[in-house]
């Protein structure tokens, strides 16, 4: 392959998007169980409920930072590097980006500096509604931007001259067919992920401080509330899937694997998919289950990807894995997540002589692979979509900025190639130590002791 | 037509709003390691921490209602400024995770080279940009922004930002800190006023239009008070960075310097988008969309600036250096 100043351009746009999106994913989450502890605090006035918002709010408030600073690079990349690209669709995508800064950035940015420097500085009522505005600063940002990435795989409510994009219809461009399936899928993703970063951290709290109450009172909520959701996730993802087969069945044939148009199609444990041969190496199948998943019928005809020319099919292997990796994770996750529910009723999750150990290391070592599925679930989504920018309709290869030469997008690709390992392995560091922190259960601090020491809290 | 207008009113005011808002807060950065300590400088960041993410918010709204409203010069400008626009957002990137692992770390020096570094390579950037876009540029051209004027204005911006940030750490400090400032600033003004007049030379020079915008009758006339409202701002920085001068008047009668510089400059520039390439009549998307952004504007903007404004007030008065991050 030729090193193009398009093909760079498109590496670097991977590298910062997949980069930027761990942080709105845990922000999302994040932003909810702030909601959910402050106000049991404001009900209850338990202190263990201040002590977590204390605690996680030092952690979002890291990660909220991150997901700022790389986000404004993506908001400049789709000029500087994807120009053709944003004269084209200038007219559709750049409307639903103004209001995503209008109706979520400035929302978070206006409420953020309250709800993490003002407990001493505005009555408590005025502090949770800054948090509820944050909150809903993050899902109406998602809301935004997931419009407009689902516009480009499934565009409707326009008309097209001379290769630009007209709109005609701004209802049909924001909801249009994949956007409701995509927004579930990933707002549900950001809260299992966050569920089980929080499962994590409370199962370490058990095994580590086994006073404190906080770390039961975080692996019971997170694992009640991953309980709920990881199934429901694999519901969303099936109906997510079927909207995909649907619009985008090149899309589905590549997560499949499935290269010729068939009845009573397997499902594939492993496969080498082989793109130049049109065929799969040391396929393990389970027979008539693909059939059966994508058209509720065990014979029912499943498209293959040989029904269009080889320039319009996507590259089959990284989606296939891609695939594999996102579904074998949330599995897992319900498995982990039912296993702890029942330990909970059998009242061995955290107490006492009968504590299961094992399934409290399990939920430490999984805590970060929500962030690894909502990467491969995205590498399903983007690879899938090729070669198309707008599906169907502008091709990747007619994205890029005339003007801009490979050695420029070699030298930004490496600048943030660097900046971006050392700023995740600080981030890291960082939060893992802030996770580590013990959580005091003493007598209930007033909020002004706290603030007055000067904790974003 | 008229939406056109509309939309590059638009998008001069994020402009403004964020050269005012992040100027001094990048200014803050350029001034950090002339702190005297360490306490100093957590007052500095403190007094930011806050607000700086709503500062650079504009930064992001002029770039979506740039690509909302004209997309054409949307792509061309920010292709054709592609080094210094990547390197303006590594800086920010810096400066922007400084003020998160600054107090996390026992030693802060690496995060406090980062907070500076990080400032003075975006405000540089910046004016490079600018500098460049004054220039103007062919269809189908790079931008030369390697070349005299462009390095001027990049010199000029980073003293201009370090201005502001003198300004603000006026009116947010008390004590040595904020005297030592008010010198400091004082030196910094005399500094951006030069900047002022040698670009007020050199752009008639280098551009027989603008030269005949500002120099031709009747124009002259009509122009005449923004120069000499620029002299009044600048006699009210200097009288309020004075010894016991006043909190917060240099900070305002700085901004209100920086906003008749750009005012002089959009008027230079009129009716360019794509200085000598694209006008703002030619560079317009559809008619449906530019409307849609404005209804948008119109209802959400003026709610925007009000808890914008309420926020500001929440953490108004002097910064002590254990409040904010820690």
């Amino acid at each position: 392959m030729e090193i193009t100043a398009l093909l760079l351009s498109r590496i670097q746009f991977g590298l910062t998007i997949g980069f930027h999106i761990l942080f709105p994913t845990l922000t999302i989450g994040l932003a909810l169980l702030l909601i959910a502890h402050e106000g049991l605090w404001l009900a209850t006035k338990r202190a263990i409920y201040r002590e977590s918002c204390r605690f996680w709010a030092r952690i979002f408030a890291v990660n909220f930072g991150m997901g700022v600073v790389s986000g404004v690079v993506l908001s400049y990349e789709i000029g500087t590097n994807f120009a053709a690209f944003s004269e084209a669709t200038g007219n559709v995508l750049g409307p639903l980006f103004s209001y995503e800064v209008l109706t979520a950035f400035f929302l978070e940015a206006g409420f953020l500096g309250i709800m993490l420097f003002g407990w001493d500085r505005v009555p408590r009522w005025l502090h949770f509604f800054s948090t509820v505005m944050v909150g809903i600063g993050t899902l109406i940002s998602a809301f935004w931007i997931l419009a407009a990435n689902s516009w480009m795989h499934t565009p409707a409510g326009f008309s097209m001259q001379d290769g630009v994009f007209f709109v005609e219809d701004w209802w049909a461009i924001v909801f249009n067919p994949s956007f409701p399936y995509r927004y579930a899928h990933m707002i549900c993703a950001s809260l299992l992920t966050t569920a089980f970063v929080a499962a994590g951290v409370g199962a370490w709290h058990v095994l580590n401080h086994k006073q404190a109450e906080f770390g039961r009172m975080t692996l019971r909520l997170a694992v009640l509330t991953a309980a709920l959701l990881a199934p429901l996730q694999i519901l969303l993802g099936d109906l997510h899937g079927l909207n995909t087969l649907e619009h985008q069945p090149m899309k589905v044939a590549a997560m499949e694997g499935h290269w010729n148009t068939d009845t009573g199609v397997p499902l594939l444990l492993f496969a080498i998919p082989d793109q130049a041969a049109e065929t799969n190496h040391f396929e393990i199948g389970i027979p008539e289950i693909t059939s059966l998943i994508l058209t509720h019928d065990l014979d029912g005809e499943v498209k293959g990807l040989t029904e269009v020319p080889p320039e319009d099919r996507p590259p089959v292997a990284p989606v296939f894995w891609a695939f594999r990796v996102m579904v074998g994770i949330g599995v897992l996750f319900l498995l982990l997540a039912w296993s702890g529910v029942v330990q909970l009723l059998r009242g061995r999750l955290y107490d006492g002589a009968g504590l299961n150990r094992h399934l409290l290391r399990g939920l430490i070592l999984a805590s970060p692979l929500g962030f690894v599925a909502v990467i491969a679930g995205w590498l399903v989504t983007e690879i899938g979509r090729q070669p198309w920018v707008v599906y169907g309709l502008m091709r990747t290869a007619d994205s890029g900025s005339a003007t801009v030469t490979a050695a420029e997008v070699a030298t930004s690709l490496s600048l943030f190639s660097i900046i971006y390992s050392v700023l995740l392995v600080v981030f890291v560091f960082v939060v893992l130590r802030m996770m580590r922190t013990a959580v005091g259960t003493g007598p209930q601090p007033s909020d002004n002791t706290a603030a007055a020491q000067g904790q974003p809290a | 037509m008229t939406l056109d207008l509309v939309m590059a009113g638009v998008i001069a005011f994020g402009v403004m709003m964020y050269v005012l808002l992040d100027g001094f807060d990048l200014g803050v950065g350029i001034l950090f390691p002339l702190a005297g300590d360490e306490a100093e400088r957590d007052r500095m960041m403190n007094s930011l921490a806050p607000i700086w993410d709503g500062n650079e918010t504009w930064l992001v709204l002029g770039g979506a209602v740039l690509f909302g409203a004209f997309p054409k010069a949307f792509g061309m400008l920010t292709s054709a400024f592609y080094l210094p626009l990547m390197l303006m957002l590594a800086g920010l990137v810096f400066r922007g995770v400084a003020f998160e692992y600054r107090f996390k770390f026992d030693d802060p020096r690496w995060w406090n080279r980062a907070f500076f570094g990080g400032s003075l390579l975006a405000a540089a950037c910046q004016g490079l940009v600018l500098g460049a876009y004054v220039q103007g540029v062919g269809a189908d051209e790079q931008f030369d922004w390697l070349a005299p004027f462009p390095a001027f204005t990049a010199v000029a911006v980073v003293i201009a930002y370090a201005l502001l940030g003198a300004c603000w750490v006026v009116l947010k400090t008390d004590g040595p800190q904020a005297e030592t400032m008010r010198r400091r600033g004082r030196r910094l003004l005399l500094a951006s006023l030069a900047c002022v007049a040698i670009v007020s030379l050199w752009t008639p020079l280098m551009s027989a239009d603008i030269a005949t915008r500002w120099f031709a009758w009747p124009n002259l006339a009509y122009l005449a008070p923004i120069p000499m409202a620029t002299a009044l701002t600048a006699w009210l920085t200097w009288r309020g960075l004075g010894r016991n001068g006043h909190d917060a008047l240099p900070l305002a009668a700085g901004m209100g310097l920086f906003m008749l510089t750009l005012l002089g400059l959009a008027i230079s520039l009129w009716p360019w988008i794509v200085p000598r390439s694209l006008t703002v009549f030619d560079a317009g998307a559809q008619p449906e969309s530019q409307q849609f952004i404005a209804v948008g504007i119109a209802l959400i903007l003026p709610v925007i600036l009000a808890y914008t404004a309420h926020n500001y007030w929440v953490f108004r008065g002097k910064v002590s250096a254990d409040s904010g991050y820690h």
